[in-house]
């Protein structure tokens, strides 16, 4: 593993991989906070913007099914909103009893709670689009571009560097446990619960260390060759007019979406 | 960590080198954070061109003397690198000149692709594009890994990996070469490779190595530590006769077969 299994680059020579980063930084942006504005329910705003990241996808040659398949990673999170089910007043859909309560969920409740997953689980996709299309460097110079807080690029650089690091190292880790857990022929080998909650447990401690000293290094190696706190980036950045046409037609679209949720 | 255009504004010029390169460490000492000392007085001078080895067992302290060169660690003691003293306001100077490669390829390759850790020394230079991608053309094909420029950095096999972390320090036209083991892990051709391009390079070097074979072949001085201390510095050719010396601090003489 290396720094590029969390880099979910995909190279293609496609429209939007040649559009400024910027371009689409601001295009994401947009689009996931105009997906949060729409209301509860507007199906068929969603059913459309769930069309835009479909032809956003189309546009990157990425493969079908692709966004889809890594937004899932986002449904876990989406739980934090169960509650709205049983809480909100409405008329009761189910009503089952548990732990001697009688839970009810709510018609609202359910529409409520429908809207937030699609609503993330559209903006996961688009988030995700963003970062097939766009080198890392190339996002972090766009947010710079755009102002973002330095402090906010600065943690977001750091963690996507020190991450490779602590995925590196673990693979390392539980390569060198597999090479030595041997099992005895025709026995279960691995040891007890006990002993392999403690091998677990030792292994945290030495994967903090070791990532901890990996970066050290891996950070000196960059220093002795000239870096001074800023990456640098090739890719020139500059806003064309197929930029600019883009742009605009998203925000149409964008905008577009938002007609719809409200007729 | 802001990310900048390299044409933005010139971040640093090294080419138009003023003095002649040397290497000057007087009564270098120095202790880990965790308490153990691994230098002890060191003080060495390397002539510019000249191109010295340094041996001595595992744990002698090579990798500790390189990684103060430029400045990474430092100790107690004076340290010059080509007339400036290893000080904060010269650093970026100093790392300009001196194309350390680490012993592990896995600390010294961190982008990518190959071509990006290449490109990595001279775009932090501030160099221009056009410069950029021919020093990085120019130093691959000097390791023989031209062809090798977008494929991943991590997925190379470790002689590979040795031969372009070379290459991402012979792109930044060091005055300077330190190298830590460049030699281990090559097989005899690329190692052949290796040894034809450090006689080639009109560079001042340091390189420390346990191949003593490459050591008697390519550096007329050599540099004994042991335990943190420099307890041989001479010719080659004369410290290689020295037997007790060699078994003193384990090292055996190179015989060819
Ligand atoms: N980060 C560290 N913290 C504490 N001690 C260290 C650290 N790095 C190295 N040492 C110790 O310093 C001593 C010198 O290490 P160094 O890596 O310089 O040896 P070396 O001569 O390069 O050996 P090798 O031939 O094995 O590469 C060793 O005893 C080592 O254990
Ligand atoms: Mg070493």
């Amino acid at each position: 593993m290396h720094i590029n299994s969390f880099d979910r680059y995909e190279q293609r020579h496609s429209l939007v991989h040649h559009l400024d980063p910027r371009t689409k930084v601001v295009v994401t942006g947009l689009f996931i906070i105009a997906n949060v504005l729409l209301p509860d329910g507007a199906w068929a705003a969603f059913a459309a913007a769930w069309g835009l990241v479909l032809l956003g996808g189309w546009l990157a040659q990425l493969p079908p099914g692709y966004l889809i398949k890594r937004s899932f990673i986002v449904l876990p999170f989406t739980l934090a909103a169960v509650t709205i089910l049983f809480t909100l007043p409405g008329t009761a859909v189910v009503t089952f009893p548990l732990f001697s309560r009688t839970i009810t969920i709510s018609d609202t409740g359910l529409i409520r709670f429908a809207s937030i997953v699609i609503r993330s689980w559209l903006s996961i996709q688009a988030a995700i689009w963003l970062t097939a299309t766009t080198q890392f460097p190339d996002l972090m110079h766009a947010l710079r571009h755009l102002r973002a807080p330095r402090l906010l690029i600065a943690i977001i650089s750091f963690m996507y560097r020190y991450l490779f690091v602590l995925a590196n190292e673990a693979t390392r880790l539980l390569r060198a446990r597999e090479a030595r857990s041997a099992a005895p022929v025709g026995k279960n080998g691995g040891g007890s619960i006990l002993w392999r909650a403690k091998v677990a447990g030792s292994m945290v401690g030495q994967l903090f260390i070791r990532s901890f000293e990996r970066s050290e290094r891996v950070y000196n190696a960059m220093l002795a060759r000239g870096y001074r706190g800023q990456l640098l980036t090739m890719n020139p950045h500059v806003m064309k007019k197929r930029d600019w046409r883009v742009l605009v037609t998203a925000v149409t679209l964008i905008i577009l979406v938002q007609i719809i949720g409200r007729l | 960590m802001p990310i900048i255009h390299p044409t933005d504004k010139k971040l640093l010029q090294t080419d138009n080198g003023a003095g002649p390169p040397t290497l000057r460490v007087q009564n270098l000492s120095f202790s880990y954070p965790d308490g153990f000392q691994a230098l002890k007085n060191v003080s060495l001078t390397i002539a510019p061109r000249e191109k010295a080895a340094l041996v001595g067992p595992n744990g002698a302290g090579k990798s500790t003397l390189m990684l103060h060169l430029n400045g990474l660690l430092q100790g107690s003691g004076a340290l010059e690198v080509a007339g400036l003293p290893v000080a904060k306001p010269h650093l970026p100077v100093i790392r300009g000149k001196v194309g350390m490669v680490f012993q592990n390829p896995d600390d010294q390759l961190f982008s990518p692709t190959v071509f990006d850790d290449v490109a990595f020394g001279p775009l932090h230079m501030g160099l221009p594009v056009d410069e950029i991608r021919e020093r990085v053309a120019r130093a691959l094909a000097q390791v023989g890994m031209d062809g090798f420029e977008d494929r991943l950095s991590h997925h190379l096999s470790l002689g590979q990996k040795k031969r372009v972390s070379i290459a991402t320090v012979l792109s930044m036209n060091p005055e300077i070469l330190v190298l830590d083991e460049p030699s281990a892990g090559l097989d005899p051709r690329a190692r052949r490779a290796l040894i034809n391009l450090l006689r080639d390079l009109p560079l001042t070097m340091l390189v420390s190595s346990h191949d003593m074979l490459m050591v008697q072949e390519l550096f007329p001085r050599m540099i004994v530590m042991d335990e943190g201390e420099i307890v041989a510095d001479g010719e080659t050719a004369v410290l290689l006769q020295n037997n007790d010396l060699l078994e003193a601090h384990g090292l055996e003489r190179p015989s060819l077969a």
